[in-house]
C-alpha cells in the first residue's frame, strides 16, 4: 500500500512538472531498455520535460504504479493526464499524436 | 517466468474472445513477448483501457516482458 505521503509527493510532483517521466535511471544514464526509448523521444521533441528515478526510492518506485493502477515503469505524464508507458508513447510519437498533444497543451 | 504461445493465446481469448492475436517471441525465451490484440471490445476504450485489458488478461501468470499493441476491429 502507497502511504499518504508517497501519495502526495508523487502528485506533488505531477501537479508541479508539465511533462514528468517515472523512470529507471536518468535523463544522463537511463537503466533500462524501455526508460531509454521514452527518454529518447521526448529529447527529440525538443520539450521541457522532469525525471524521477524511481531507482533512487522503492517506494515511490511501487507507489507511482499504484497511483495509475498500471504495472510498469516508465510512465509518461503530460498536464497531471497518465499517457502511458513504452508501448504507448512509441505508438503516439509514431503516428503524430504525442506532437498533436504536445502542441495543443503549448509545450512545444 | 516463461509462458507458451499457445498458453498466453488462452489467457487473451478467455478475456476478449472475439479477438484476433499475434504473439512474437522477441527473444527466443518464451519470456519477452508482443502481442498485438485486434478486438471489437476495444471500441470506445482509451488505448490506456485497451491496454490494462490485456493486462488483465495475463496478469496470473509473471510474464516478465510484454509488448502490446491494441486496435480496435471495426463491426
Amino acid at each position: 500500500m502507497v502511504t499518504n505521503e508517497i501519495y502526495e509527493r508523487i502528485k506533488s510532483d505531477i501537479d508541479t512538472y508539465d511533462v514528468i517521466l517515472f523512470m529507471k535511471g536518468t535523463k544522463q544514464m537511463p537503466m533500462c531498455g524501455f526508460s531509454a526509448a521514452v527518454l529518447q523521444i521526448l529529447q527529440g521533441l525538443d520539450v521541457d520535460f522532469k525525471v524521477v528515478n524511481v531507482l533512487d526510492d522503492d517506494e515511490i518506485r511501487q507507489g507511482i504504479k499504484e497511483f495509475s493502477d498500471w504495472p510498469t515503469i516508465p510512465q509518461l505524464y503530460i498536464k497531471q493526464q497518465f499517457i502511458g508507458g513504452c508501448d504507448i508513447v512509441r505508438e503516439m510519437h509514431e503516428n503524430g499524436e504525442l506532437e498533436d498533444l504536445l502542441r495543443e497543451k503549448h509545450l512545444i | 517466468m516463461p509462458i507458451k504461445k499457445n498458453e498466453l493465446e488462452e489467457l487473451i481469448k478467455a478475456a476478449l474472445p472475439d479477438a484476433q492475436i499475434e504473439l512474437k517471441d522477441l527473444a527466443g525465451d518464451e519470456d519477452h513477448w508482443q502481442a498485438t490484440v485486434i478486438s471489437a471490445k476495444f471500441a470506445g476504450k482509451s488505448r490506456i483501457e485497451q491496454h490494462k485489458m490485456v493486462q488483465e488478461a495475463v496478469k496470473s501468470r509473471n510474464i516478465h516482458a510484454l509488448s502490446i499493441k491494441t486496435v480496435v476491429r471495426e463491426s
